[in-house]
Protein backbone atom coordinates (compact mmCIF):
# COMPACT_ATOMS: atom_id res chain seq x y z
CA UNK A 1 0.00 0.00 0.00
CA UNK A 2 1.00 3.32 -0.53
CA UNK A 3 -0.25 6.28 0.94
CA UNK A 4 0.24 10.02 0.83
CA UNK A 5 -1.73 13.45 -0.27
CA UNK A 6 -3.50 13.92 -3.53
CA UNK A 7 -4.28 17.54 -4.35
CA UNK A 8 -5.85 18.12 -7.91
CA UNK A 9 -3.04 17.65 -10.39
CA UNK A 10 -0.57 15.56 -8.38
CA UNK A 11 -0.27 13.14 -5.83
CA UNK A 12 2.38 13.45 -3.30
CA UNK A 13 3.43 10.14 -2.20
CA UNK A 14 4.70 9.62 1.21
CA UNK A 15 5.85 6.12 1.85
CA UNK A 16 5.39 3.06 -0.09
CA UNK A 17 5.84 -0.55 0.12
CA UNK A 18 3.97 -0.80 3.30
CA UNK A 19 2.36 -4.01 4.15
CA UNK A 20 1.68 -5.55 7.53
CA UNK A 21 -1.04 -7.17 9.71
CA UNK A 22 -1.97 -7.72 12.99
CA UNK A 23 -4.05 -10.45 15.41
CA UNK A 24 -6.36 -10.19 17.41
CA UNK A 25 -5.05 -9.18 21.57
CA UNK A 26 -1.95 -7.73 20.14
CA UNK A 27 -0.10 -4.02 20.63
CA UNK A 28 1.35 -2.74 17.98
CA UNK A 29 3.37 0.26 17.35
CA UNK A 30 4.45 2.23 14.09
CA UNK A 31 7.83 3.78 14.70
CA UNK A 32 9.91 6.15 12.58
CA UNK A 33 11.46 9.67 12.29
CA UNK A 34 10.19 12.71 12.17
CA UNK A 35 7.91 13.20 8.84
CA UNK A 36 8.20 9.52 7.62
CA UNK A 37 4.43 9.56 7.51
CA UNK A 38 3.17 7.67 10.86
CA UNK A 39 0.40 9.88 11.21
CA UNK A 40 -0.67 9.74 7.76
CA UNK A 41 -0.13 5.45 7.83
CA UNK A 42 -2.17 5.45 10.82
CA UNK A 43 -5.45 8.29 9.38
CA UNK A 44 -4.89 6.35 6.15
CA UNK A 45 -5.67 2.96 8.42
CA UNK A 46 -9.03 4.50 10.35
CA UNK A 47 -10.10 6.23 6.92
CA UNK A 48 -9.86 9.55 7.79
CA UNK A 49 -8.05 10.40 4.56
CA UNK A 50 -7.92 8.39 1.58
CA UNK A 51 -5.12 5.49 0.66
CA UNK A 52 -3.15 6.14 -2.76
CA UNK A 53 -3.17 2.53 -3.35
CA UNK A 54 -2.89 -1.00 -2.33
CA UNK A 55 -5.79 -2.19 0.02
CA UNK A 56 -6.49 -2.53 3.60
CA UNK A 57 -8.49 -5.33 5.00
CA UNK A 58 -10.40 -5.75 8.35
CA UNK A 59 -11.56 -9.51 8.70
CA UNK A 60 -10.97 -9.57 4.91
CA UNK A 61 -13.04 -6.75 3.96
CA UNK A 62 -12.06 -3.94 2.32
CA UNK A 63 -12.57 -0.88 4.47
CA UNK A 64 -13.37 1.37 1.55
CA UNK A 65 -16.37 -2.24 1.03
CA UNK A 66 -17.55 -1.01 4.39
CA UNK A 67 -20.26 2.12 5.11
CA UNK A 68 -18.68 4.84 7.64
CA UNK A 69 -21.64 3.66 10.11
CA UNK A 70 -20.50 0.34 10.03
CA UNK A 71 -16.74 1.12 9.69
CA UNK A 72 -17.34 3.57 13.18
CA UNK A 73 -18.42 0.04 14.66
CA UNK A 74 -15.18 -1.72 13.64
CA UNK A 75 -12.10 1.15 14.18
CA UNK A 76 -12.19 3.85 16.64
CA UNK A 77 -9.59 6.14 16.37
CA UNK A 78 -7.61 9.16 19.13
CA UNK A 79 -6.15 11.57 17.10
CA UNK A 80 -3.83 13.92 17.93
CA UNK A 81 -5.92 17.62 16.57
CA UNK A 82 -7.64 18.88 19.25
CA UNK A 83 -11.61 18.51 20.36
CA UNK A 84 -13.74 21.07 18.78
CA UNK A 85 -15.56 21.75 21.86
CA UNK A 86 -13.70 22.03 25.01
CA UNK A 87 -17.04 22.59 26.77
CA UNK A 88 -17.81 18.92 26.84
CA UNK A 89 -18.11 16.99 30.05
CA UNK A 90 -15.88 14.00 30.29
CA UNK A 91 -18.81 12.01 31.22
CA UNK A 92 -20.46 13.54 27.51
CA UNK A 93 -17.20 13.02 25.69
CA UNK A 94 -16.78 9.45 26.07
CA UNK A 95 -20.92 9.44 25.59
CA UNK A 96 -20.64 10.34 22.18
CA UNK A 97 -17.89 6.94 21.44
CA UNK A 98 -21.71 5.37 21.55
CA UNK A 99 -23.12 7.24 18.63
CA UNK A 100 -22.83 4.62 15.91
CA UNK A 101 -24.92 2.11 18.47
CA UNK A 102 -27.67 5.06 19.54
CA UNK A 103 -31.11 5.91 18.01
CA UNK A 104 -31.61 8.52 15.63
CA UNK A 105 -31.65 11.22 18.38
CA UNK A 106 -28.66 9.51 20.13
CA UNK A 107 -30.50 7.89 23.23
CA UNK A 108 -28.57 6.13 25.60
CA UNK A 109 -29.51 2.76 26.71
CA UNK A 110 -28.83 0.62 29.60
CA UNK A 111 -26.21 -1.24 27.38
CA UNK A 112 -24.28 1.71 26.26
CA UNK A 113 -24.28 3.52 29.55
CA UNK A 114 -22.78 0.65 31.55
CA UNK A 115 -20.32 0.39 28.27
CA UNK A 116 -19.41 4.08 29.32
CA UNK A 117 -19.22 3.87 33.07
CA UNK A 118 -16.63 0.73 32.07
CA UNK A 119 -14.93 2.88 30.21
CA UNK A 120 -14.48 6.04 32.53
CA UNK A 121 -13.33 2.63 35.23
CA UNK A 122 -10.77 1.40 33.19
CA UNK A 123 -8.98 4.50 32.79
CA UNK A 124 -9.67 5.67 36.08
CA UNK A 125 -11.71 8.75 35.06
CA UNK A 126 -14.64 8.50 38.04
CA UNK A 127 -13.47 11.68 39.99
CA UNK A 128 -13.27 13.52 36.94
CA UNK A 129 -16.06 12.75 35.20
CA UNK A 130 -18.24 15.85 35.82
CA UNK A 131 -15.35 18.06 34.62
CA UNK A 132 -15.02 20.25 31.94
CA UNK A 133 -12.31 19.12 29.26
CA UNK A 134 -11.04 22.57 29.13
CA UNK A 135 -10.44 21.93 33.04
CA UNK A 136 -8.35 18.72 32.30
CA UNK A 137 -4.56 17.89 32.04
CA UNK A 138 -3.17 17.20 28.19
CA UNK A 139 -2.43 13.20 30.15
CA UNK A 140 -5.83 13.75 31.84
CA UNK A 141 -7.69 14.60 28.46
CA UNK A 142 -5.32 11.81 26.41
CA UNK A 143 -7.24 9.43 29.01
CA UNK A 144 -10.70 10.73 27.98
CA UNK A 145 -10.02 10.48 24.50
CA UNK A 146 -8.65 6.87 24.81
CA UNK A 147 -12.29 6.20 27.15
CA UNK A 148 -14.17 7.88 24.21
CA UNK A 149 -12.22 4.96 21.82
CA UNK A 150 -12.94 2.07 24.12
CA UNK A 151 -16.40 3.27 24.58
CA UNK A 152 -16.81 2.91 20.82
CA UNK A 153 -16.21 -0.85 21.27
CA UNK A 154 -14.41 -1.73 18.40
CA UNK A 155 -11.71 -4.23 17.23
CA UNK A 156 -9.41 -2.24 16.42
CA UNK A 157 -8.41 1.25 18.06
CA UNK A 158 -5.67 3.10 16.30
CA UNK A 159 -3.82 5.89 18.53
CA UNK A 160 -1.91 8.90 17.23
CA UNK A 161 0.61 9.72 19.49
CA UNK A 162 -0.83 8.99 22.34
CA UNK A 163 2.08 9.63 24.67
CA UNK A 164 3.51 13.15 23.09
CA UNK A 165 3.44 15.64 25.50
CA UNK A 166 3.35 13.47 28.89
CA UNK A 167 5.89 12.50 31.50
CA UNK A 168 8.25 9.27 31.57
CA UNK A 169 5.81 7.74 33.96
CA UNK A 170 2.50 8.79 32.25
CA UNK A 171 3.69 7.62 28.65
CA UNK A 172 4.60 4.17 30.51
CA UNK A 173 1.44 4.38 32.41
CA UNK A 174 -1.18 5.18 29.05
CA UNK A 175 1.33 2.00 27.42
CA UNK A 176 0.79 -0.18 29.55
CA UNK A 177 -2.57 0.51 30.09
CA UNK A 178 -3.16 -0.19 25.99
CA UNK A 179 -1.23 -3.43 26.53
CA UNK A 180 -3.64 -4.33 28.64
CA UNK A 181 -6.50 -3.45 26.80
CA UNK A 182 -4.85 -5.37 23.85
CA UNK A 183 -4.74 -8.54 25.67
CA UNK A 184 -7.33 -8.69 28.01
CA UNK A 185 -10.23 -7.10 25.50
CA UNK A 186 -8.67 -8.93 22.42
CA UNK A 187 -8.76 -5.83 20.62
CA UNK A 188 -6.26 -4.77 17.91
CA UNK A 189 -4.29 -1.83 19.22
CA UNK A 190 -2.28 0.34 16.99
CA UNK A 191 -0.20 3.44 17.61
CA UNK A 192 2.33 5.55 16.32
CA UNK A 193 5.44 7.15 18.88
CA UNK A 194 9.17 8.73 18.90
CA UNK A 195 9.84 6.23 22.04
CA UNK A 196 10.97 3.19 20.41
CA UNK A 197 12.66 2.26 23.53
CA UNK A 198 8.98 1.51 24.89
CA UNK A 199 7.38 0.57 22.36
CA UNK A 200 10.40 -1.88 22.19
CA UNK A 201 10.00 -3.34 25.92
CA UNK A 202 5.68 -3.18 25.67
CA UNK A 203 4.79 -4.38 21.68
CA UNK A 204 3.78 -7.39 20.49
CA UNK A 205 4.74 -6.43 16.98
CA UNK A 206 6.55 -3.13 15.46
CA UNK A 207 6.03 -1.61 11.81
CA UNK A 208 9.37 0.51 10.89
CA UNK A 209 8.96 3.00 8.37
CA UNK A 210 12.41 4.15 6.66
CA UNK A 211 12.87 5.95 3.46
CA UNK A 212 13.45 3.04 1.34
CA UNK A 213 12.53 0.01 3.61
CA UNK A 214 10.08 -0.52 5.87
CA UNK A 215 10.02 -3.48 8.58
CA UNK A 216 7.28 -5.30 10.64
CA UNK A 217 7.89 -7.91 13.33
CA UNK A 218 8.22 -8.58 16.54
CA UNK A 219 10.33 -6.49 18.74
CA UNK A 220 13.24 -8.94 19.21
CA UNK A 221 13.17 -9.75 15.53
CA UNK A 222 13.28 -6.93 14.78
CA UNK A 223 16.72 -6.02 16.81
CA UNK A 224 17.98 -9.18 15.66
CA UNK A 225 17.72 -8.16 12.04
CA UNK A 226 19.34 -5.23 12.90
CA UNK A 227 16.68 -3.14 11.65
CA UNK A 228 17.06 -0.53 14.05
CA UNK A 229 20.23 0.42 13.31
CA UNK A 230 19.99 2.44 10.27
CA UNK A 231 16.68 4.68 11.89
CA UNK A 232 18.69 7.59 12.84
CA UNK A 233 22.19 8.57 11.04
CA UNK A 234 24.70 6.66 12.71
CA UNK A 235 27.20 9.43 13.13
CA UNK A 236 24.48 11.23 15.78
CA UNK A 237 22.69 7.89 17.62
CA UNK A 238 23.31 4.45 18.09
CA UNK A 239 21.41 1.61 18.73
CA UNK A 240 22.16 -0.81 21.59
CA UNK A 241 21.19 -4.37 20.52
CA UNK A 242 21.86 -5.36 24.17
CA UNK A 243 19.48 -3.29 26.07
CA UNK A 244 17.49 -2.14 23.41
CA UNK A 245 17.70 1.49 23.59
CA UNK A 246 19.73 4.00 21.84
CA UNK A 247 22.38 5.87 22.76
CA UNK A 248 24.44 9.55 21.35
CA UNK A 249 27.13 9.64 20.25
CA UNK A 250 29.64 11.95 22.42
CA UNK B 1 -33.09 9.18 32.79
CA UNK B 2 -31.39 11.91 35.54
CA UNK B 3 -30.78 14.27 32.32
CA UNK B 4 -34.25 14.86 31.49
CA UNK B 5 -35.48 15.92 35.23
CA UNK B 6 -32.09 18.04 35.54
CA UNK B 7 -33.27 20.10 32.82
CA UNK B 8 -37.18 20.32 33.16
CA UNK B 9 -36.96 23.34 35.63
CA UNK B 10 -34.76 25.44 33.61
CA UNK B 11 -37.29 24.19 30.80
CA UNK B 12 -40.27 24.89 33.01
CA UNK B 13 -39.17 28.41 33.70
CA UNK B 14 -38.23 29.61 30.14
CA UNK B 15 -41.77 28.67 28.97
CA UNK B 16 -43.13 30.75 32.17
CA UNK B 17 -40.72 33.62 31.28
CA UNK B 18 -42.27 33.36 27.21
CA UNK B 19 -45.73 33.34 28.09
CA UNK B 20 -45.13 36.41 30.40
CA UNK B 21 -43.12 38.20 27.92
CA UNK B 22 -45.59 37.08 24.88
CA UNK B 23 -48.51 38.74 27.25
CA UNK B 24 -46.10 41.57 27.82
CA UNK B 25 -45.66 42.48 24.52
CA UNK B 26 -49.43 42.08 23.77
CA UNK B 27 -49.87 44.84 26.73
CA UNK B 28 -47.75 47.77 26.01
CA UNK B 29 -47.07 49.91 22.80
CA UNK B 30 -47.87 53.21 21.69
CA UNK B 31 -51.38 52.54 23.79
CA UNK B 32 -51.04 50.29 27.10
CA UNK B 33 -53.71 47.76 27.42
CA UNK B 34 -54.00 46.40 30.97
CA UNK B 35 -52.30 42.90 31.72
CA UNK B 36 -55.69 41.70 32.75
CA UNK B 37 -57.63 42.52 30.01
CA UNK B 38 -55.06 41.36 27.45
CA UNK B 39 -55.26 38.08 29.28
CA UNK B 40 -58.94 38.08 29.07
CA UNK B 41 -58.92 38.75 25.60
CA UNK B 42 -56.70 36.62 24.49
CA UNK B 43 -57.97 33.51 26.39
CA UNK B 44 -60.98 34.39 24.58
CA UNK B 45 -63.14 36.90 26.60
CA UNK B 46 -64.63 40.11 26.03
CA UNK B 47 -63.05 43.36 27.53
CA UNK B 48 -65.08 46.63 27.41
CA UNK B 49 -62.75 48.47 25.13
CA UNK B 50 -63.72 47.57 21.44
CA UNK B 51 -60.37 48.92 20.20
CA UNK B 52 -58.23 47.19 22.46
CA UNK B 53 -59.44 44.21 21.05
CA UNK B 54 -59.35 45.47 17.77
CA UNK B 55 -55.66 46.16 18.83
CA UNK B 56 -54.54 43.18 20.03
CA UNK B 57 -56.23 40.48 17.73
CA UNK B 58 -55.11 42.57 14.53
CA UNK B 59 -51.87 44.21 15.23
CA UNK B 60 -50.36 43.23 18.37
CA UNK B 61 -51.07 39.20 18.37
CA UNK B 62 -49.16 38.80 14.33
CA UNK B 63 -46.58 41.43 15.96
CA UNK B 64 -45.97 39.00 18.36
CA UNK B 65 -46.19 35.89 16.58
CA UNK B 66 -43.54 37.28 13.98
CA UNK B 67 -41.25 38.04 16.69
CA UNK B 68 -41.33 34.83 18.40
CA UNK B 69 -40.50 33.59 14.89
CA UNK B 70 -38.12 35.70 14.00
CA UNK B 71 -35.85 34.91 17.40
CA UNK B 72 -36.30 31.39 17.51
CA UNK B 73 -35.35 31.11 14.18
CA UNK B 74 -32.08 33.43 13.91
CA UNK B 75 -30.99 31.94 17.43
CA UNK B 76 -31.56 28.59 15.92
CA UNK B 77 -29.37 28.94 12.73
CA UNK B 78 -27.05 30.68 14.88
CA UNK B 79 -26.46 27.42 17.17
CA UNK B 80 -25.92 25.56 14.11
CA UNK B 81 -23.55 27.62 12.62
CA UNK B 82 -21.37 27.79 15.78
CA UNK B 83 -21.29 23.72 16.01
CA UNK B 84 -21.04 23.36 12.08
CA UNK B 85 -18.01 26.27 11.77
CA UNK B 86 -16.83 25.23 15.30
CA UNK B 87 -16.32 28.76 16.06
CA UNK B 88 -18.06 30.78 18.87
CA UNK B 89 -18.70 33.50 17.10
CA UNK B 90 -20.30 32.09 13.82
CA UNK B 91 -24.03 33.70 13.59
CA UNK B 92 -26.40 34.39 10.42
CA UNK B 93 -24.51 37.54 9.53
CA UNK B 94 -21.05 35.83 8.78
CA UNK B 95 -21.75 33.63 6.31
CA UNK B 96 -22.83 36.27 4.20
CA UNK B 97 -27.16 35.12 4.30
CA UNK B 98 -28.23 38.53 5.94
CA UNK B 99 -25.92 40.62 3.41
CA UNK B 100 -27.52 38.48 0.58
CA UNK B 101 -30.59 39.64 1.48
CA UNK B 102 -29.86 42.93 2.27
CA UNK B 103 -28.45 43.35 -1.75
CA UNK B 104 -31.48 41.66 -2.66
CA UNK B 105 -33.64 44.13 -0.99
CA UNK B 106 -31.14 46.97 -1.84
CA UNK B 107 -31.47 46.19 -5.95
CA UNK B 108 -35.20 45.87 -5.74
CA UNK B 109 -35.67 49.35 -4.41
CA UNK B 110 -32.90 51.52 -5.35
CA UNK B 111 -31.46 49.39 -8.37
CA UNK B 112 -34.79 50.39 -10.33
CA UNK B 113 -33.50 53.99 -10.59
CA UNK B 114 -30.44 52.72 -12.17
CA UNK B 115 -31.73 49.86 -14.48
CA UNK B 116 -35.37 51.45 -14.90
CA UNK B 117 -35.17 49.93 -18.39
CA UNK B 118 -34.68 45.97 -17.08
CA UNK B 119 -37.10 46.12 -14.49
CA UNK B 120 -40.43 44.54 -14.67
CA UNK B 121 -42.54 44.93 -12.03
CA UNK B 122 -42.35 48.22 -10.44
CA UNK B 123 -44.13 47.45 -7.97
CA UNK B 124 -42.79 47.97 -4.36
CA UNK B 125 -44.47 46.07 -1.85
CA UNK B 126 -43.82 43.99 1.09
CA UNK B 127 -43.98 41.09 -0.82
CA UNK B 128 -41.82 41.65 -3.75
CA UNK B 129 -39.50 42.61 -1.11
CA UNK B 130 -39.09 39.21 0.76
CA UNK B 131 -39.25 37.78 -2.69
CA UNK B 132 -35.92 39.86 -3.47
CA UNK B 133 -34.53 39.34 -0.40
CA UNK B 134 -35.15 35.68 -0.52
CA UNK B 135 -33.37 35.60 -3.93
CA UNK B 136 -30.61 37.16 -2.53
CA UNK B 137 -30.14 35.13 0.52
CA UNK B 138 -30.19 32.39 -1.51
CA UNK B 139 -28.26 33.47 -4.04
CA UNK B 140 -25.47 33.97 -1.48
CA UNK B 141 -26.19 30.80 0.31
CA UNK B 142 -26.08 28.97 -3.27
CA UNK B 143 -22.50 30.67 -3.71
CA UNK B 144 -22.13 29.33 -0.11
CA UNK B 145 -22.19 25.59 -0.69
CA UNK B 146 -20.88 25.91 -4.06
CA UNK B 147 -17.43 26.93 -2.34
CA UNK B 148 -18.16 24.77 0.73
CA UNK B 149 -18.22 21.44 -1.65
CA UNK B 150 -14.30 22.60 -2.55
CA UNK B 151 -13.69 24.01 0.86
CA UNK B 152 -12.80 21.74 2.94
CA UNK B 153 -11.37 23.66 5.65
CA UNK B 154 -14.82 25.40 7.91
CA UNK B 155 -12.21 28.09 9.06
CA UNK B 156 -11.73 29.20 5.12
CA UNK B 157 -15.87 28.87 4.76
CA UNK B 158 -16.38 31.44 7.28
CA UNK B 159 -13.87 34.17 5.47
CA UNK B 160 -15.49 33.46 2.43
CA UNK B 161 -18.56 34.05 3.70
CA UNK B 162 -17.28 37.38 5.49
CA UNK B 163 -15.98 38.46 2.07
CA UNK B 164 -19.50 37.62 0.60
CA UNK B 165 -20.45 40.12 3.21
CA UNK B 166 -18.12 42.66 2.22
CA UNK B 167 -18.63 42.32 -1.21
CA UNK B 168 -22.65 42.69 -0.84
CA UNK B 169 -22.32 45.56 1.42
CA UNK B 170 -19.75 47.47 -1.33
CA UNK B 171 -22.50 47.13 -4.14
CA UNK B 172 -25.23 48.42 -1.46
CA UNK B 173 -22.99 51.34 -0.79
CA UNK B 174 -22.70 52.00 -4.67
CA UNK B 175 -26.21 51.57 -4.88
CA UNK B 176 -27.21 53.97 -2.34
CA UNK B 177 -24.58 56.84 -3.60
CA UNK B 178 -26.88 56.64 -7.21
CA UNK B 179 -30.16 56.46 -6.19
CA UNK B 180 -32.40 59.06 -4.69
CA UNK B 181 -33.28 60.15 -1.43
CA UNK B 182 -37.12 58.68 -1.02
CA UNK B 183 -35.48 55.18 -2.33
CA UNK B 184 -32.73 55.40 -0.02
CA UNK B 185 -35.08 56.18 3.01
CA UNK B 186 -37.21 53.24 2.02
CA UNK B 187 -33.92 50.75 1.98
CA UNK B 188 -32.97 52.02 5.07
CA UNK B 189 -36.37 51.46 6.81
CA UNK B 190 -36.20 47.71 5.61
CA UNK B 191 -32.96 47.91 6.85
CA UNK B 192 -33.89 49.06 10.29
CA UNK B 193 -35.45 46.07 10.86
CA UNK B 194 -39.26 45.18 12.08
CA UNK B 195 -41.59 42.40 13.31
CA UNK B 196 -44.97 44.42 12.38
CA UNK B 197 -46.89 44.58 9.49
CA UNK B 198 -47.00 41.32 8.40
CA UNK B 199 -50.00 40.32 6.41
CA UNK B 200 -51.35 36.73 7.44
CA UNK B 201 -50.06 34.94 4.04
CA UNK B 202 -46.51 35.98 5.05
CA UNK B 203 -46.87 34.82 8.85
CA UNK B 204 -47.68 32.02 7.02
CA UNK B 205 -45.17 31.63 5.08
CA UNK B 206 -42.76 32.83 7.17
CA UNK B 207 -43.87 29.76 9.63
CA UNK B 208 -43.12 26.89 7.30
CA UNK B 209 -39.90 27.87 6.68
CA UNK B 210 -39.24 28.17 10.31
CA UNK B 211 -40.77 24.60 10.91
CA UNK B 212 -39.18 23.14 7.93
CA UNK B 213 -35.70 24.58 9.53
CA UNK B 214 -36.38 23.45 12.91
CA UNK B 215 -37.39 19.59 11.79
CA UNK B 216 -34.18 19.51 9.61
CA UNK B 217 -32.58 20.71 13.09
CA UNK B 218 -34.09 18.12 15.12
CA UNK B 219 -32.97 15.56 12.31
CA UNK B 220 -29.22 16.67 12.88
CA UNK B 221 -29.21 16.74 16.59
CA UNK B 222 -27.22 13.57 16.54
CA UNK B 223 -24.86 13.94 14.37
CA UNK B 224 -24.38 18.10 15.63
CA UNK B 225 -23.03 16.39 19.04
CA UNK B 226 -20.70 14.29 17.01
CA UNK B 227 -19.66 17.47 15.09
CA UNK B 228 -18.34 18.95 18.81
CA UNK B 229 -15.64 16.50 18.75
CA UNK B 230 -14.37 17.83 15.32
CA UNK B 231 -14.92 17.01 11.72
CA UNK B 232 -12.50 14.27 11.62
CA UNK B 233 -13.47 12.57 14.71
CA UNK B 234 -17.37 12.68 13.67
CA UNK B 235 -16.51 10.36 10.49
CA UNK B 236 -14.32 8.43 12.88
CA UNK B 237 -18.04 7.99 14.66
CA UNK B 238 -19.80 7.19 11.43
CA UNK B 239 -21.47 10.43 10.64
CA UNK B 240 -21.79 11.37 6.70
CA UNK B 241 -19.94 14.17 6.83
CA UNK B 242 -21.10 15.94 3.10
CA UNK B 243 -24.78 14.96 3.59
CA UNK B 244 -24.79 16.43 7.27
CA UNK B 245 -23.39 19.60 6.74
CA UNK B 246 -25.60 19.99 3.47
CA UNK B 247 -28.89 19.49 5.71
CA UNK B 248 -27.21 21.89 8.28
CA UNK B 249 -26.69 24.49 5.79
CA UNK B 250 -29.96 24.31 4.39
CA UNK B 251 -31.58 24.64 7.61
CA UNK B 252 -29.09 27.64 8.43
CA UNK B 253 -30.29 29.21 5.19
CA UNK B 254 -34.07 28.69 5.43
CA UNK B 255 -34.06 29.84 8.86
CA UNK B 256 -31.98 32.77 8.39
CA UNK B 257 -33.00 34.18 4.85
CA UNK B 258 -36.65 34.07 5.58
CA UNK B 259 -36.34 35.59 8.88
CA UNK B 260 -34.47 38.80 6.92
CA UNK B 261 -36.73 38.78 3.83
CA UNK B 262 -39.63 39.40 6.34
CA UNK B 263 -38.18 41.24 9.11
CA UNK B 264 -35.27 42.83 7.60
CA UNK B 265 -31.07 42.21 8.78
CA UNK B 266 -31.56 41.75 12.64
CA UNK B 267 -28.16 41.58 14.32
CA UNK B 268 -26.95 40.08 17.20
CA UNK B 269 -29.73 37.85 18.36
CA UNK B 270 -28.23 34.96 15.96
CA UNK B 271 -24.60 34.89 17.88
CA UNK B 272 -25.24 36.10 21.31
CA UNK B 273 -28.52 34.00 22.03
CA UNK B 274 -26.54 30.37 22.12
CA UNK B 275 -24.15 31.76 24.27
CA UNK B 276 -26.59 33.35 27.10
CA UNK B 277 -28.22 29.64 26.85
CA UNK B 278 -24.75 27.88 27.47
CA UNK B 279 -25.05 30.36 30.39
CA UNK B 280 -28.34 28.34 31.98
CA UNK B 281 -28.01 25.45 30.20
CA UNK B 282 -24.52 24.35 31.21
CA UNK B 283 -24.45 21.76 28.64
CA UNK B 284 -23.37 21.12 24.86
CA UNK B 285 -26.19 18.56 24.29
CA UNK B 286 -27.99 19.92 21.44
CA UNK B 287 -31.38 17.86 22.21
CA UNK B 288 -31.12 20.84 25.08
CA UNK B 289 -29.85 23.13 22.95
CA UNK B 290 -32.52 23.25 20.35
CA UNK B 291 -35.00 23.84 22.26
CA UNK B 292 -33.78 26.06 24.96
CA UNK B 293 -32.34 28.07 22.10
CA UNK B 294 -35.49 28.73 20.51
CA UNK B 295 -37.16 29.89 23.98
CA UNK B 296 -34.83 31.94 24.92
CA UNK B 297 -34.12 33.49 21.08
CA UNK B 298 -38.62 34.09 21.15
CA UNK B 299 -38.29 35.70 24.45
CA UNK B 300 -35.42 37.89 23.34
CA UNK B 301 -36.55 39.36 21.08
CA UNK B 302 -39.84 39.97 22.14
CA UNK B 303 -38.21 41.94 24.72
CA UNK B 304 -36.41 43.95 22.34
CA UNK B 305 -39.39 44.31 20.49
CA UNK B 306 -40.60 45.76 23.57
CA UNK B 307 -38.32 48.19 23.73
CA UNK B 308 -38.22 49.04 20.55
CA UNK B 309 -42.06 50.24 20.46
CA UNK B 310 -41.25 52.47 23.04
CA UNK B 311 -44.14 52.01 25.49
CA UNK B 312 -46.88 54.74 25.65
CA UNK B 313 -45.20 56.63 22.98
CA UNK B 314 -45.99 57.14 19.32
CA UNK B 315 -42.37 56.54 18.27
CA UNK B 316 -40.71 53.07 17.36
CA UNK B 317 -37.52 52.23 16.63
CA UNK B 318 -35.26 50.56 14.80
CA UNK B 319 -35.36 47.11 15.80
CA UNK B 320 -32.10 46.42 14.64
CA UNK B 321 -30.49 49.18 16.60
CA UNK B 322 -32.03 47.94 19.73
CA UNK B 323 -31.21 44.21 19.36
CA UNK B 324 -27.03 45.19 18.63
CA UNK B 325 -27.40 47.06 21.69
CA UNK B 326 -28.57 44.41 23.84
CA UNK B 327 -26.44 41.74 21.54
CA UNK B 328 -23.05 43.49 21.44
CA UNK B 329 -22.31 44.13 25.40
CA UNK B 330 -23.60 40.88 26.14
CA UNK B 331 -20.75 39.52 23.90
CA UNK B 332 -17.81 41.67 24.80
CA UNK B 333 -19.24 40.40 28.30
CA UNK B 334 -18.85 36.95 27.68
CA UNK B 335 -15.30 37.46 26.43
CA UNK B 336 -14.02 39.63 29.65
CA UNK B 337 -15.74 37.60 32.04
CA UNK B 338 -15.49 34.41 30.73
CA UNK B 339 -11.94 35.02 29.17
CA UNK B 340 -12.77 32.56 25.78
CA UNK B 341 -15.60 31.78 24.43
CA UNK B 342 -16.58 28.28 24.09
CA UNK B 343 -19.07 26.56 22.30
Amino acid sequence: MSIGYTSRKEKTIIANHINFGLKKGELGAIVGINGIGKSTLLRTLGRVQPKLSGSILINNTPIEALKSDALATLVSVVLTEPIASKNLTVLQLVSLGRHPYTNWIGTLSADDQSKILKAIKILELEHLQHNKCYELSDGQLQKVMIARALAQDTEIILLDEPTTHLDLYHKVHILKLLQRIAHETKKVVLYTTHEIDLAIQLCDKMFVIKRDNNNFGAPCELIESKSFEDLFPKDTITFNPESGSFKINK
Amino acid sequence: MQRSNTYLFPFLLLFLVLLFCFVLNLSLGSVAIPFNDTLTSILGGQIENESWQYIIWNYRIPKAFTAILVGSGLSLSGLLMQTLFRNPLAGPFVLGISSGASLGAALLIMGSTLFSQWFIFEVINDVSLAIASSIGSFLVLLAVIAVATRVKDTMALLIIGLMFGSITAALVSVLSYFTDADKLQQYIFWAFGSVGNLSGFQLALLSVFIFIGIILSIISVKSLNALLLGENYARSLGVHLKKTRFIIIIATGLLAGAVTAFAGPIAFIGLAVPHLTRQIFNTTDHKILVPAVLAYGAILLLLCDLIAQLPSSSYVLPLNAITSVVGAPVVIWLLVRKKKMIF
